[in-house]
């Protein structure tokens, strides 16, 4: 139980600056996720929380307390690998066991404690086989228990579920789920799937070339994106982007043209905007109207049917690539010509310049 | 299977000439490679005086004596191969300038006069033991063969352990001049042995290691040879590994003994080998550093076997047999290792 707290923590290898000042709070019994494209430090992040890189500069506190100097096997923090990391030479008992022995924890102790993590992940029954002779959800497991056992102030997960199948991956998401809700620990967990970010989070941490670009829980960070990357990040498909110029700011509305002239209205605030800046308009695949018999012409390339739901890849005349979701199924083919209309109140707009988000005055999906 | 195995042509179901080859090619090689161990061998349980004989013999013979009636001592037996008492065997009596006193054995009574170009000596299939068991007796075999498994086990041990640890650092640890180190490491198989040997001699005499075991172990246990091996087995090794240990509350000493030494077995068996082999198999710095009698190695006292004036052959060669078995035993058992322990430590 935990509360980790990170202060301009900064990253240099060499020259290069990997986390540019990062600033966090997360609270006792969090799920916090990091997530980000590759590269955007967001592993390097949880290793130096966990205390395998050394800190440059800023201060890490746990409880409060500053724990730079603190070596990884002192900060009391249990980790799950990428790639497990399980001791191929040990059995899956003597996995679970290695670090309670290392803090000299009696006997019978490691067994009930390890009995109990192996009952909770239903591991028991391989218990003196060695990791080679697990298949990848198993090994996954065990790397849990090993976590569970030492029942640690934070839980720190490394891309836990990414060397595993789809099917298996949305199993252990649940069961990391509600491995939380069972041992309320602090959690912080890193992935690159935003998929896994969203089922999982209480509070999504959305980085990028080491610097946070916001901060949020899952639904904030999709109805109220601060930025065009996080918008883009956040939510599948990918939300679409329209290149446009203001025509005119309202108090509550915001008129926008694109290059062929068709007119747009969002339902953002319009401060900082004037007639003639360039900007984006932004729409998510869920939230594009399209089939109806109004708003403008889009050609339909591609159409995936799921049954349950639609995607359809559609393209404007003057190239402009959009996605649309569809629940349900769709009388529209490929090749066919389609409407879509973009809902105000349901329209992100972004400064072209600077990417920054005009704060949306109506959410669409509270409406 | 394995008859399957071998007994596999490349011709469908006959000879073809690639088969004779290989089977020419294999069956010469292990002549040339295991005729001269079998000699060896073989040669050990001969007598001093069938040793000497000319032509030699592959197999250990020793002439048959028989006790014959009116004759106390044993007489050996002959086979007349010319002259008057052609195809008899007779039993020797004395034997007088070119001239042989022979008896028969089931007539002792009668004497006869044979030629001794006429004659050969009956011989039958036996094992002179009293090459091994001299060893025992008369030239302290037990105290030799203490020293060299002393200098042999605690050499390898040390070796092993300091190797392995160095090539922990060198391969997990990030530090300046890490390939400094590792290359200046390397660098010293270029220097042939012979350079270092006055240099090391003089820092062992200082030390007060001359005729002590010591003065053998000590400058061996550091090997360039292991660390390399050691150092690219364990680059194999993944960091996630060593960092899982560090997060399960394990120091760095627990991290290289509970998983990176476990996990490094094959090159660490590898090792075990050359250095056995090594250790047992030196000669020429023991032969510098130990003087006295008493603290001679198996090759040593080997060498001792060798005199200026005479050899003596037969339990030269009975000491040659017990000292290849205890290397031979290392091997056949650590050697599955040393193909696996090599091919991994060299790629990836």
């Amino acid at each position: 139980m935990a509360v980790v707290e990170l202060e301009k923590i900064v990253k240099d290898y060499g020259t290069t600056r990997a986390i540019q000042g990062v600033d966090l709070r997360i609270e006792n019994g969090e799920f916090c996720v990091f997530v980000g494209p590759s590269g955007c430090g967001k592993s390097t992040l949880l290793r130096m929380i966990a205390g395998l890189e050394e800190i440059t500069n800023g201060e890490l506190r746990l409880d409060g307390q500053r724990v730079n100097e603190q070596r990884a096997s002192q900060r009391g923090l249990a980790m799950v690998f990428q790639t497990y990391a399980l001791y191929p030479h040990m059995t899956v008992r003597q996995n679970l066991a290695f670090g309670l022995e290392n803090i000299k924890t009696p006997k019978d102790e490691i067994k009930a404690r390890v009995d109990g993590a192996a009952k909770m992940l239903q591991i028991e029954s391989y218990l003196d086989r060695k990791p080679k002779q697990l298949s990848g959800g198993q090994r996954q497991r065990v790397a849990i228990g090993r976590a569970v056992v030492r029942e640690p102030r934070v839980f720190l997960f490394d891309e836990p579920l990414s060397n595993l199948d789809a099917e298996l991956r949305v199993t252990m998401r649940g069961e990391i789920s509600s491995l939380h809700r069972r041992l309320g620990n602090t959690m912080i967990y890193v992935t690159h799937d935003q998929v896994e970010a969203m089922t999982m989070a209480d509070k999504i941490v959305v980085l990028r070339a080491g610097v946070i670009e916001q901060v949020g829980t899952p639904l904030e960070l999709y109805n109220r994106p601060v930025n065009q990357f996080v918008a883009g990040f956040i939510g599948s498909p990918r939300m679409n982007f329209v290149d446009v110029t203001v025509d005119a700011v309202d108090g509550e509305v915001v008129t926008v043209k694109d290059a062929n002239g068709h007119a747009y209205r969002a339902a953002v605030d319009g401060s900082g905007l004037a007639k003639g800046d360039a900007a984006q308009l932004g729409i998510r695949p869920d939230h594009l109207d399209i089939g109806g018999a109004d708003g403008h012409e889009v050609t339909v390339n591609a159409i995936e049917q799921l049954g349950g739901d639609s995607y359809l890849y559609c393209e404007r005349p003057d190239g402009t690539k959009l996605t649309a979701h569809i629940a349900g199924q769709t009388p529209i083919k490929r090749g066919d010509k389609a409407r879509a209309v973009f809902r105000p109140e349901l329209s992100h707009l972004f400064r072209k310049d600077t990417g920054l988000a005009q704060k949306r005055l109506k959410i669409g999906e509270a409406v | 299977m394995s008859l399957g195995f071998l007994t596999r042509t490349r011709g469908r179901g006959r000879f073809d000439i690639t088969d004779w080859l290989t089977w020419i090619y294999l069956f010469t090689a292990i002549f040339l490679m295991f005729g001269p161990v079998l000699w060896v061998v073989l040669s050990s349980f001969k007598t001093e005086a069938a040793l000497q004989e000319y032509p030699p013999t592959l197999l250990p013979l020793a002439p048959i004596t028989v006790s014959v009636e009116g004759y106390e001592e044993p007489l050996q037996l002959f086979r007349v191969i010319a002259g008057e008492h052609e195809g008899k065997v007779l039993a020797q009596v004395r034997r007088i300038g070119l001239m042989s006193q022979m008896v028969d054995p089931a007539n002792p009574a009668e004497k006869l006069q044979v030629n001794i170009n006429d004659r050969v000596p009956e011989r039958e299939f036996a094992l002179a033991l009293e090459n091994y068991t001299a060893l025992f007796d008369r030239f302290n075999f037990g105290l030799y063969f203490w020293n060299s498994a002393f200098i042999t086990v605690v050499a390898t041990i040390i070796t092993v352990l300091f190797n392995s640890m160095a090539a922990f650092a060198l391969s997990k640890y990030q530090f300046r001049g890490r390939t400094i180190v590792f290359v200046l490491i390397i660098a010293t198989l270029m220097i042939p042995p012979t350079i270092n040997l006055i240099p090391i001699y003089l820092v062992v005499a200082e030390l007060g290691l001359v005729n002590s075991p010591w003065g053998v172990i000590w400058p061996a246990v550091a090997t360039p040879t292991g660390v390399f091996l050691l150092r690219q087995y364990m680059l194999t090794i993944p960091d996630d590994l060593l960092d899982a240990a560090r997060m399960d509350h394990a120091s760095e000493w627990k991290v290289y003994w509970r998983i990176v030494l476990p996990l490094s077995a094959p090159a660490l068996a590898v090792l075990v080998i050359f250095s056995v082999m090594w250790r047992w198999n030196e000669f020429l710095w023991p032969l510098i550093v130990l003087s006295r009698s008493e603290n001679f190695t198996l090759q040593l006292a080997l060498n001792s076997f060798q005199g200026e004036l005479q050899t003596a052959w037969s339990n030269l060669l009975a000491m040659t047999i017990l000292t290849l078995l205890p290397i031979t035993l290392v091997f056949a058992v650590l050697q599955k290792y040393v193909t696996t322990g090599i091919a991994s430590s060299g790629v990836k």
